[in-house]
């Protein structure tokens, strides 16, 4: 049993309130940071810890406060970003869901390192249930005097606000949420400037995941040097992995970065093996936008070395080989499940979430949508392969977000390790709509249910 | 503050509507949009009108096309008279991947209509979306502001039941 930074009393149902909050050990961090530390402690203390992002993109969270710009007398700004939206991502839900004072109190911590004085939680339209959870919260927060004026008597104070999106994939970028908490379309900035300098209404802001902010509490209270001494290298700590698809224990768990996917995989204490007894098609390890790993490269990396659950390790042999941890949405495929269908599935998420600025993306994903239609039902052509290979390459790297590499990637992958499984279905345009291709004979449509 | 074809909030709610708007610096009241519009949908027949949007603006003091831009951008706004439960189905790769196809089939079968449709008596609309977050508990469905989650057709019937019933 690995190390428990954010779960360790998730099964207690009364540290959803703060009461049972604070009787396990709630809030210690923000006596601590207000009566004994000053804000750039706590900002070298997060440096310390290694700590990294953990909305996707792993960069490291002290160095990200430590470009906050505090040369004019702008207000700044921190927000939290639980836009939660990548597919395969629903950890940040179970914070905020079960144990949301852990945010409040990261916010408050957080906000005090940064010198904020005003702090927003952006969350997704769709967790307007989970915004209540929080509301409930902070009131309770503001009631006992953590958040306020003169927040335990210090000369510090702070308000927090919930503000919920509109359902927009696209607004989990932190210059698309900016925008949208601006009231206006998620159509992301161009950087520079970078939010840290000029972000929400043009004031210097930091923009964090749930996740990440949730790991500040602890930072403060142990220290920087004791969390960088969980995991493995420089993926520091533990790291929440929402599992699903074809395994028997789909969920969230946290883990100590540096374990073995294998064991991940099949040990009982996580995902629980393959659902059904089947065997393990492929893996997507970070949320729907990082490249998919067939069977042979999930639990080894092209080395024949273990692959562990870490930032480099998931990353072993680029591209070519590997993957990425990004959000922890880890998503397994049994051997009925047909590696087409799911691309074309993705693509129509990436066409329906571009938010239109970039013609390479709005175009694009457009393109891709319809290429792996055709394919997927039967009505492809070998040159449509190479067409998509094609139009992937053109959108990624050529946009003014990530997002057009969020889609660009997982079908570079899928044709890349799975180029046969395309040829298949268009040598075999009729076999293709009622079954799949795999190592199994599954049905293309299953019956009901 | 003018209200448009005698849409208005409540009172009750005006203050609500109002508290929102503070938590946001003078002059950035335009922060306010999304949230406002969560309530004015909820409060105007599930949908958005254009009037309700108008009113939105006037609340705002902002201009009606700032309100409509962002109405039309957001997929949780509804721009058409919906049913008076809507049913939103994940289709998303997790969910896929556990049959949610299945769901989409089963739920235009039952209610004999399509997706995006509605029910002639009004009742019901199925609007399939894209991941909810709730991808370990798949195949799932947001109804109102609930997640609906490991479904099965019979778990379906029952609910749907429900749902008449609470109408």
């Amino acid at each position: 049993m690995g190390k428990k930074i954010l779960l360790e009393h998730i099964d207690k149902p009364e540290i959803k309130g703060i009461e049972g909050y604070i009787k396990y050990g709630g809030y210690r961090s923000i006596e601590k940071a207000l009566k004994k530390m000053t804000p750039d402690e706590i900002t070298e203390e997060v440096k310390k810890s290694g700590l990294r992002g953990r909305g996707g993109a792993g960069f490291p969270t002290g160095m990200k406060w430590s470009f906050l710009f505090k040369g004019s007398d702008k207000p700044r700004y921190l927000l939290c970003n639980a836009d939660e939206s990548e597919p395969g991502t629903f950890k940040d839900r179970l914070i905020m869901e079960k144990i949301p004072h852990l945010l409040v109190e990261g916010m408050i911590a957080s906000s005090y390192a940064l010198g904020v004085r005003t702090a927003y939680i952006y969350i997704r339209g769709e967790y307007m249930y989970i915004l209540r959870i929080l509301e409930q919260a902070i009131a309770e927060a503001y009631a006992k005097g953590y958040l306020g004026e003169k927040i335990l008597g210090s000369d510090y104070s702070l308000d927090l606000y919930v503000h919920p999106g509109g359902g927009a994939y696209i607004c989990g970028e932190e210059t698309a949420l900016i925008e949208s908490l601006e009231g206006k379309r998620g159509n992301p900035r161009i950087k520079p400037p970078f939010p840290a300098v000029a972000g929400l209404w043009g004031c210097p802001t930091i923009v964090n995941n749930v996740e990440t902010i949730a790991k500040v509490p602890f930072i403060i209270n142990e220290g920087g040097e004791t969390y960088s001494k969980i995991g493995i290298g420089a993926s520091t700590g533990t790291k929440l992995i929402s599992a699903c698809g074809n395994i028997n224990k789909p969920g969230v768990y946290e883990i100590e970065l540096g374990l073995p996917v294998e064991e991940f995989i099949y040990s009982d204490e996580y995902c629980g093996g393959i659902k059904g007894g089947k065997q393990l098609k492929a893996v997507v390890p970070g949320g729907s936008s990082v490249p998919i790993l067939p069977q042979r490269l999930v639990t080894k990396t092209a080395a024949g070395t273990p692959r562990l659950m870490s930032y480099e390790s998931l990353a072993e042999g680029g591209f070519q080989t590997g993957s990425m941890l990004g959000s922890g949405g880890f998503i397994v495929f049994d051997e009925d499940q047909c590696v087409v269908r799911n691309t074309w599935n993705f693509s129509r998420f990436y066409h329906h979430e571009s938010c239109g600025q970039c013609s390479p993306c709005r175009e694009g994903t457009g393109w891709m949508e319809k290429i792996l239609h055709r394919l997927e039902h039967g009505h492809g052509h070998m040159e449509d392969i190479d067409l998509l290979w094609d139009v992937q390459r053109k959108v990624e790297g050529n946009t003014i977000c990530p997002f057009g590499d969020a889609s660009a990637w997982p079908v570079a992958a899928a044709i890349r390790h799975f180029r046969d499984e395309f040829e298949w279905h268009v040598l075999n345009p009729e076999e293709c709509t009622r079954r799949n291709y795999g190592m199994g004979v599954a049905a293309a449509e299953p019956e009901l249910v | 503050m003018t209200a448009t074809n005698n849409i208005a909030f409540s009172p009750e709610r005006m203050a609500e509507v109002q508290a929102i708007i503070k938590r946001y610096p003078e002059g950035r009241q335009k922060s306010a949009i999304l949230p406002i519009l969560h309530m004015a949908q909820h409060d105007f027949g599930g949908w958005l009108s254009q009037d309700v949007m108008d009113h939105v603006a006037d609340l705002l003091d902002i201009k009606p096309i700032e309100v409509y831009e962002v109405a039309t951008f957001y997929t949780m706004f509804h721009l058409r008279p919906v049913g008076k439960k809507v049913l939103e189905v994940c289709r998303t790769g997790p969910c896929m991947l556990v049959g949610s196809d299945n769901i989409v089939q089963y739920l235009e079968k039952k209610l004999e209509i399509k997706d995006g449709d509605t029910t002639p008596d009004g009742m019901f609309t199925i609007k399939t979306v894209e991941c909810l977050g709730a991808c370990g508990y798949a195949p799932m469905m947001q109804v109102g502001e609930k997640y609906h989650e490991f479904l099965t057709p019979e778990k379906l019937d029952r609910l749907l039941d429900e749902f008449r019933k609470d109408a």
